[in-house]
């Protein structure tokens, strides 16, 4: 008989991150091999269940950036450290760092869509030896919107990084979409570079227009999706694009493949 | 060989299956079809063999008798989970040619398709399975053009002629039974041939390759207008699967429930909502795209054969008169209009 892989397991809460008003990082006891990119179906019975992507790896723990935005995850916010929260998981493919290794690697996000690639740039920042150079901009609705303030201080000093947001009445921010700072961005060989889109479906297929007008190929690049899912593990349907599964063939997928799924 | 039993042989296998079996067949329900004082066929558990319907197709297909409408998954306490217990008894489940080839889909979704399902697992080893041989074609199936008119293969079949049951089996407890009921002097050795529809009235021919652009064909406008998303025409099908994830507790002690799964369907509102009012597929037009892509070619691109079994269920169903053949036709139009445009 096989596994029954809907049964969670509790995991504790090691640290709760507070970036903005609906959005924590939620650090949870886990051992075991994950990948940036993939996810763990999160929940509290009575309330449910709900995907999230990991937005970072430790050596007994992975963080999940949650956004206060439903049902389960406005009881996940009910939570504290010391407290225990269910997961199964991790599922999907994520990032995978030899994709990037060796290579100039630009990396472009928006909002939410920073926490499944932050694993890949806290990776690369932390290695900067394994990558010819790292650039990350990422985008952020206003100053009140922006994620892993700690993070990005760290990021400042390891990586070419531009933090920008739509719109500011605060002084001191960059302005304007992700989009308007990929242009200006110094590559040394766009040839070989690789690059890594994740956001809301519009900003993914802007961003990724714009690689590819700065010379890079389709195969180049990488993005992530995001889709319903009530399972995770290719059964309930929710998150089927065609023929594809984005729990099981994804979440993330070479711009070749993923700019051809249609919802 | 086989038996062919008359009402008093039947009963005395019955008897007999149901030391072993749960059997379920299409029975009718009297009272409880969809408007007031109708009756409806779908699966359940038969206590005779003569509750078996022969004569109608059954408005439900038989995927309930493996995956109920609602299956608990766990029940919950405070600080423990615990899995119901599989049932107790094995199943045996007559059922006609589509839905035998349909459970071919069922396994390529459940068992196949990333990890095996362990609740699916567990009720589908412990199931046997009878085809029950169509004398004659019902209306709206397509069975033949799908290719389904005939299991491709099956361990038991019945049929029902001339008020006599006849049943056959290759191997296994119902071959064993079977000889029971010989030795006990029940029913008669017989030697019926399996029959099926060579053809249906309707018939439809599924296009090979479809133009790249078929998903936004104008085509599927039309159904934005008519389709009600009642979601009926996955409930009936016998090779939709999806369902979602539901958390309930009791009202008398909050703190304990069960996590179900529920049937789901891509045409009600709702389906493809992720956090932060995001909607993959509002238009009605775009679901009935998503859906019947899928029966004639996306589930074929994963799994290598076409996942619609030609039963007509949902063109049966549908409130609002929507033909999936006429769809279906005006799909394999427009791959035959772009493929004349291609040569020229």
């Amino acid at each position: 008989m096989s596994r029954n892989e809907y049964i969670p397991f509790l995991s504790r809460i090691q640290k709760v991150i507070r970036h903005t008003k609906i959005e924590y990082t939620f650090r949870m006891t886990y051992k075991g091999e994950v990948k940036p990119g993939q996810f763990f179906e999160v929940s509290i019975p009575k309330y449910g269940e709900a995907p999230i992507s990991v937005s970072g790896i430790g050596e007994d723990y992975v963080d999940l950036t949650i956004r206060k935005v439903g049902v389960v995850t406005n009881e996940i916010f009910e939570n504290q450290e010391g407290q225990s929260l269910y997961m199964r998981g991790p599922y999907g493919n994520g990032f995978d760092p030899a994709d990037y290794r060796g290579k100039e690697l630009i990396v472009v996000a928006g909002g939410t869509g920073v926490s499944p690639v932050k694993g890949i740039i806290d990776y690369f920042g932390n290695h900067p030896e394994e990558v010819k150079a790292l650039h990350v901009i990422a985008g952020f609705k206003s100053p009140k919107d922006i994620l892993f303030r700690e993070d990005i201080a760290r990021w400042e000093n390891q990586m070419e990084l531009i933090v920008t947001v739509d719109a500011s009445d605060e002084p001191g921010y960059r302005t304007g979409l992700v989009t308007k700072y990929i242009p200006d961005l110094q590559v040394s060989d766009i040839k070989s570079a690789a690059g890594i889109v994740v956001g809301p479906p519009v900003m993914m297929k802007f961003a990724a227009a714009e690689l590819l007008k700065k010379g890079m190929s389709e195969e180049q690049i990488w993005i992530s999706q995001e889709r319903k899912m009530c399972c995770g593990l290719g059964k309930c349907g929710h998150c089927r694009m065609g023929s594809t599964y984005i729990c099981l063939d994804g979440p993330v997928f070479n711009y070749t493949a993923g700019k051809a799924l249609i919802d | 060989m086989g038996r062919l039993l008359n009402e008093k042989a039947a009963d005395a296998l019955m008897e007999r299956l149901q030391e072993q079996y749960d059997v379920f067949a299409p029975r009718l329900f009297p009272g409880t079809g969809c408007y007031s004082d109708t009756d409806v066929v779908r699966y359940g558990q038969i206590s005779s063999l003569s509750e078996i319907v022969w004569d109608k197709k059954s408005e439900y297909s038989f995927k309930e008798t493996l995956l109920p409408i609602s299956d608990t998954v766990f029940y919950f306490t405070e600080d423990e989970v615990k899995v119901p217990d599989a049932p107790r008894k094995r199943r045996l489940i007559f059922l006609r040619s589509c839905e035998l080839c349909a459970l071919k889909r069922l396994d390529g979704i459940y068992l196949k398709n990333g990890f095996a399902d362990s609740y699916y697992e567990r009720i589908r080893e412990q199931a046997d399975f009878v085809w029950m041989c169509c004398e004659e074609s019902f209306a709206s199936c397509f069975c033949a053009s799908m290719g389904t008119n005939r299991p491709e293969q099956y361990e038991a079949f019945a049929r029902f002629t001339d008020g006599k049951l006849y049943l056959e089996a290759e191997k296994g407890l119902l071959k064993e039974l079977l000889e029971e009921c010989g030795q006990d002097g029940f029913g008669e050795e017989a030697s019926l041939n399996a029959v099926y529809p060579e053809e249906n009235q309707e018939k439809i021919e599924i296009p090979e390759s479809l133009p790249e652009d078929m998903a936004s064909h104008e085509l599927w406008k039309e159904y934005a207008g008519r389709c009600i998303g009642c979601g009926r025409c996955n409930f009936v099908c016998p090779t939709c699967t999806c369902f979602t994830m539901q958390d309930i507790f009791y009202k008398d002690n909050p703190k304990a429930g069960e996590r179900r799964r529920v049937w789901a369907s891509c045409q009600v509102d709702g389906y493809s909502d992720i956090a932060g009012g995001i909607s993959f597929r509002k238009n009605q037009g775009e679901r009935m795209r998503f859906k019947v892509l899928h029966k004639i070619s996306d589930f074929k691109k994963r799994f290598g054969y076409t996942m619609c079994v030609g039963c007509g269920r949902c063109e049966d169903v549908c409130p609002e008169y929507i033909s999936y053949l006429a769809c279906i036709r005006k799909v394999n139009q427009a791959a035959k209009e772009a493929r004349t445009n291609e040569q020229k």
